[in-house]
């Protein structure tokens, strides 16, 4: 079957999902990721929403973190001070899965302004909602980001959450407990953080990119990896669930 | 004891010029009459605080009610942008916005805080982000135990408090379930509240996860049906999420905007 760059993205990032227990679900293309992978390989996986909850089931794409029947499939319906405070905080979660307006190379995120003046920015973006909490204290981040030099930038505009802050040994000097993040997957390919420098490294395209692609695509002198492994072509399942999914959200 | 009153009343009586108004709702039951109710009685130099300024908000700072706003997450969940929030922020249209911002982890705690009685609460958050630099509302604390240094945030006691729940009984007992977001601890936290309700009802009968807002913590309740339209009230009616997607074509220009707010509200 043939299929776009978005598709594949999405379907690495469910893929990703493999094993893990509890997801916490940023709107947008993590939640479409996290839908999937339950509909796949991971139908007993914990969704959770900020919105309060906890181990939601829905039978399409929520369009806002808060729609009726996440609440109404729920595990469990909790206040948001609870969902911060007792789920989030002690690291009882596996998996954060967010996205992103720019990313940098230790995968720091901005979803607060473009521009270089916070109070007259040149873009004024939704802001930090959730994120930087999840970012901190989830065990691992997935980040899920379409690839160009606009979002992967040299510089962030603003930091918003942290990942690997200026590099090793940042994130045990700022007190954040969870790894940080440990995959970006985008729809060029994967980007993993360098096990000794945290610097994001391309460990892997789709089917039909080249890495050179990829690093004409970042706005840093992208590291590529020695080997860099191609993502499994989607499968025909794959694609009919994430289509069927994507046609039954429409609004 | 809570008093029954019509919803233009109860905004007259208890949402002044200059206050600080959190109307609340994350998602579900937001009160998106009484913040019309606002703009219709030109209210002005509110400081706006809300967790998740949604579409009703952009329409309040759009109207020029608010001078400032306390926030973590401004946009159209799924859609995008608010336009009107950030013509604001970006063009000081039509008026200059001061901007106190958070993360969803801090203004629940600021709410908890508030609604405790006490000065400030303690969480792990925002450590290594540019809000340190920009919001002065954070600071850190030394764990007296431990000696852990961790993040502070101050109380936030709005003047007014303004939800929307699913029911209240005759005296003003007011009952609320399915997403709850942060409405208990902002009604706990303002000095006054209003509820806005689908119905009155003679009894409050047990619901699951329901949230009960005794009579005598609520200063007033209206009873406003489809008060929360375009968002939901679970039980009542769904969420309109095709009015989202049309907001952000109504609300991307400034004349379509001052077009929908003389038409649909008289402003």
């Amino acid at each position: 079957m043939n299929w776009e760059a978005e598709e594949i993205m999405t379907v690495a990032a469910a893929r990703a999902l493999a094993g893990r227990v509890a997801c916490f679900v940023g709107i947008g293309l993590p939640s479409t990721a996290a839908n999937l992978a339950r509909r796949l390989h991971a139908p007993e996986l914990v969704l959770i929403y900020e919105s309060g909850a906890i181990g939601a089931k829905p039978s399409k794409l929520p369009l806002s973190i808060g729609d009726g029947e996440l609440a109404e499939t729920a595990d469990a319906v909790v206040s948001v001070p609870e969902i911060f405070n007792y789920w989030l905080q002690p690291g009882r979660i596996d998996v954060g899965f967010l996205s992103a307006a720019q990313v940098d190379r230790f995968g720091n995120l901005n979803t607060t302004v473009i521009g270089d003046d916070y109070r007259r920015p040149s873009v004024r973006l939704p802001g930090a909602g959730g994120a930087p909490e999840i970012a901190a204290s989830c065990r691992e981040v997935i980040l899920i980001v379409r690839q160009s030099r606009r979002s992967f930038v040299e510089r962030l505009d603003f930091v918003t959450s942290v990942g690997h802050g200026s590099g090793p040994g940042d994130r045990a000097r700022l007190g954040l407990r969870g790894k940080g993040p440990v995959m970006v997957i985008t729809d060029l390919g994967v980007l993993e953080p360098d096990p000794q420098t945290c610097e994001l490294t391309l460990t892997s395209v789709h089917p039909g990119v080249d890495p050179e692609t990829a690093r004409r695509q970042t706005g840093w002198p992208l590291a590529i990896a020695a080997q860099v492994a191609v993502t499994p072509q989607p499968t025909a399942q794959e694609l009919e669930l994430l289509r069927d999914l994507v046609k039954r959200s429409e609004v | 004891m809570a008093e029954l009153v019509g919803l233009a009343e109860g905004i007259a009586a208890l949402v002044h010029d200059g206050d600080t108004v959190s109307l609340e709702g994350f998602t579900h039951l937001i009160p998106v009459a009484a913040g019309h109710e606002i703009i219709r009685q030109r209210r002005r130099d509110l400081t706006l605080a809300r967790m998740t300024p949604d579409i009703v908000y952009d329409q309040m700072i759009g109207a020029g009610c608010a001078r400032r706003l306390i926030f973590a997450w401004g946009g159209n969940p799924g859609v995008g942008s608010l336009h009107r929030l950030r013509d604001a922020v970006e063009n000081d249209w039509p008026a200059p916005l001061e901007i106190e911002e958070h993360s969803h982890a801090g203004m629940a705690n600021r709410y908890t805080a508030g609604a405790s009685g006490l000065p400030f609460a303690v969480l792990r958050g925002y450590t290594g982000t540019d809000l340190v630099r920009h919001t002065s509302s954070l600071a850190t604390v030394t764990c007296p135990f431990t000696g852990e240094v961790l993040t502070a945030v101050p109380a936030l006691n709005p003047d007014v408090a303004v939800i929307h729940a699913q029911r209240a009984d005759r005296k003003g007992n007011v009952q609320l379930w399915g997403l709850a977001g942060v409405q208990k601890e902002a009604v706990l936290a303002a000095k006054r509240c209003l509820v806005t309700v689908e119905e009155i009802v003679e009894e409050l009968d047990a619901r699951p996860n329901a949230v009960v807002l005794p009579s005598w913590v609520i200063t007033a309740v209206a009873v406003v049906p489809g008060g929360a339209k375009p968002s939901y009230a679970q039980g009542y009616y769904d969420r309109d999420n095709l009015y989202y997607r049309r907001w952000d074509a109504i609300s991307r220009d400034r004349d379509t905007f001052t077009g929908w707010l003389a038409d649909e509200l008289g402003s």
